[in-house]
């Protein structure tokens, strides 16, 4: 079953690096142009990527523009929990207070920065590591004759089994073990990133380097570390930098669930929007708009970096093209 | 004097299989114990259907495959067992022209980039302007605009793009070319300009060829010699109007025959051979005479069991079959079921094999009509 799972997950991602690497040396140059010019005249693009730009801002910012501390509990004489007293929208407070009587508004805005610090921090790690442990594989198995096949098939079975587990148990093992921190958060989502960026960067450039050109490349004499470099990597690239968008969303959903959890910051006061979801959710029947918020947060901020991905792919793909 | 000497080479696939650990089941034997000598000055032409191994052998010869066994000679060295790092020099001598010319340029690289990077992996030119000099003088001599240095492949022809590969070789003054497939991608009216262009390089800098092609039009006219290739084993060689005149072999007999000629009259009364059945594949070549699942000719047990050698029948001209005298001659008859029509039916039918007139070699020899059929190699 284990072994079903392995193949089906990493024969896809493989399939995928494949068909668009094969894409590349089809399409010649204006690779790049042509998919720019795609993707601006594309809806989804526009949405995706208007949505990321808006919570990015808002991410940086968002300590700045809030109107309220987030952690000052101002009116709790307000808000009475076991009378069922909460304050919604009003002219100070545009999304009311929550439990303990601090600004939402405020919680979202400061919690937007956590988010996208864990969802950016996370898709990095997973981003340069898996790089390296898939550019490494793929090079040694293209080039590294014997000794390099060796060296890809102990690092891919490696691989293979940190992708057969479940991606969310694999973090929640990994922050059971480094203990509840935000740091842990980060590095148990990254750590999840690592086989799916090396199987997709590993899977591309064999294609690439089972291409004319590379053959060709040899064949002048050109030496193996600037074939590698020169030519197989860069034209490599295309599909790994469609999975970062994608990673991101994945990440900031994946670190909210850990939050949720109970895994993240143990400062409960500091706003981030797994954990304002997860204390939301004691009082849901009597305060559903505090679970709303931070939940909607994580929805749209996914969807519109899925979007954008998608469209990203799309765009690269040559069989949409005219 | 020969430049490129290729002795019992062999290139020998593995085949693996298994879940944890690779397992080698098998081999393909892609090329199996080819020899064969290229005279500096020379075009070698090397014909064969599609999977007979003719680019694994083109490949083995700059090593970018691995050479199984055997041996390949270039100017006294011996190649196949040269260090890496020395074998990666040798290759500025040895060029190689590939079948897609669009595939086998780097896409995100412009043409000047492309012409330099053999140049500075061989330090040859001592600075950048001393290469665009030098690459500005190939662009020229290939045909290609100065204003070409700086566009990327996918802005050219595929005519404009062989060139770009043929210039991308020439840069090295190599001594050697190997030509794989160079026409067979391009538009039929762009294949005689850059076959041409092939011959006019020839003569003004004294190269060496070897092309590689899948028909025998193509290298024709451009070839000196010709060797026939047939599941990864060479089965027959002939200076190529030897080879015309009188193909020995059956196989090189049948591909022959799918040659059209432009004389309508020579056209209707030549020779016409279908091979019935699949290529076999080479990961399971036949026992004994490869060619003998296919082969008309085909006489039972020797066949079957004894691998003919290839053997020289005067004037340079080798023939692997151990029949090709009786055959030559007219004495051996060729089985109907494997070459149904093959001389001198009357009803032309398309699968059906008729009976036919019995002595077919004796009709063709007094210039009967021949019947046609069509026909694949
Ligand atoms: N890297 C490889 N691994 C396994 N088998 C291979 C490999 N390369 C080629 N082969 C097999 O070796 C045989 C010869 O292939 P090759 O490409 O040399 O034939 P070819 O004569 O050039 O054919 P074509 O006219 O189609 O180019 C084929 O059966 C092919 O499938
Ligand atoms: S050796 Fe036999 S099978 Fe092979 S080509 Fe000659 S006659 Fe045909
Ligand atoms: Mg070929």
């Amino acid at each position: 079953m284990t072994t079903n799972l392995t193949t089906s997950k990493a024969d896809k991602i493989d399939r995928l690096a494949e068909l668009t690497a094969r894409r590349e040396t089809a399409s010649g140059g204006s690779l790049w142009v042509e998919a720019l010019r795609r993707l601006r005249s594309s809806k989804m693009a526009l949405i995706g990527g208007g949505v990321m730009a808006v919570f990015i801002v808002l991410a940086v910012i968002g300590p700045w523009i809030a109107p309220h501390d987030p952690t000052a509990q101002l009116w709790r004489d307000e808000v009475r929990v076991n009378q069922s007293i909460f304050v919604g929208p009003r002219g100070d407070n545009w999304l009311g207070l929550d439990h303990l009587g601090r600004d939402q508004l405020s919680r979202m805005l400061v919690g937007a920065r956590q988010t996208l610090l864990v969802g950016v921090v996370a898709t990095l790690l997973g981003f340069v590591v898996g790089v390296l442990i898939g550019g490494l594989s793929g090079a040694a198995l293209a080039f590294g004759g014997k000794a390099g096949r060796r060296v890809d098939t102990v690092l891919m079975r490696v691989i293979d089994m940190a992708l057969a587990l479940p991606s969310l148990l694999l973090a929640v093992s990994i922050a059971a073990v480094l203990g509840q921190s935000l740091t842990t958060v980060m590095i148990a989502v990254g750590v999840v990133q690592i086989p799916i960026f090396a199987r997709l960067l590993r899977g591309s450039m064999l294609a690439q380097a089972s291409a004319d050109y590379v053959l060709a490349a040899r064949a002048l004499g050109v030496r193996r570390r600037r074939i590698v470099l020169g030519h197989v990597l860069p034209n490599s690239l295309g599909p790994v930098i469609v999975q970062t968008t994608l990673a991101l969303a994945t990440a900031i959903i994946e670190a909210a669930a850990l939050s949720y959890l109970g895994l993240g910051n143990p400062d409960a006061a500091q706003p981030e929007w797994g954990v304002m979801l997860a204390q939301a959710q004691r009082f849901f029947d009597q305060a559903p708009m505090m679970a709303v918020y931070p939940a909607l947060g994580i929805i749209i901020t996914a969807l519109g970096f899925t979007l954008l991905g998608e469209a990203m792919r799309e765009a690269l793909d040559p069989k949409l093209r005219s | 004097m020969s430049l490129l000497e290729l002795d019992d080479v062999k290139v020998h696939f593995p085949v693996k299989r298994g879940v944890l650990f690779d397992r080698t089941v098998g081999h393909v034997y892609a090329v199996d114990g080819v020899s064969l000598s290229v005279t500096a000055g020379q075009t070698y032409g090397l014909v064969g259907e599609s999977g007979c191994g003719k680019t694994t052998l083109g490949r083995a010869i700059l090593r970018l495959n691995d050479i199984t066994a055997g041996h390949v000679v270039f100017d006294g060295t011996d190649l196949a067992a040269l260090p890496d790092e020395e074998m990666r020099r040798a290759r500025r001598r040895l060029q190689m022209v590939f079948q897609d010319p669009l595939g086998s340029l780097n896409p995100r690289q412009n043409i000047e980039s492309i012409l330099a990077e053999g140049m500075a992996a061989h330090g040859i030119g001592a600075d950048r302007e001393e290469r665009r000099t030098r690459i500005l003088e190939i662009l020229e001599r290939v045909g290609l605009p100065a204003t070409a240095l700086s566009r990327y492949p996918h802005e050219f022809s595929g005519g404009q793009r062989q060139r770009i590969g043929i210039a991308r070789a020439l840069v090295l003054e190599p001594d050697l070319i190997i030509c794989d497939e160079p026409v067979s991608a391009l538009d039929v009216s762009i294949q005689a300009q850059v076959l041409n262009l092939l011959e006019e390089l020839q003569d003004s800098l004294g190269l060496t060829y070897v092309v590689i092609a899948h028909d025998l039009a193509v290298v024709r006219h451009i070839s000196d010699v010709i060797g026939v290739m047939y599941l990864g084993q060479l089965v027959e060689e002939a200076p190529s109007d030897v080879l015309y005149a009188e193909p020995r072999h059956p196989y090189t007999r049948a591909l022959m025959s799918a040659v059209p000629v432009p004389d309508p009259d020579l056209e209707d009364s030549r020779e016409r051979i279908l091979l019935r059945g699949d290529l076999p594949s080479p990961a399971n070549p036949p026992t004994g005479c490869r060619f003998h699942t296919r082969c008309p000719w085909r006489q039972a047990e020797r066949c079957d069991t004894e691998r003919p050698a290839l053997t020289d029948i005067g004037g340079g001209h080798r023939v692997a079959c151990h029949f090709a005298a009786e055959i030559a001659d007219g004495t051996l008859e060729p089985v109907r079921e494997l070459a149904p029509k093959l001389l001198g039916a009357e009803t032309p039918a398309a699968e059906v094999p008729a009976e036919v007139p019995a002595d077919a070699a004796a009709q063709r020899e007094k210039g009967e009509r021949g019947e046609k059929e069509s026909t694949t190699p």
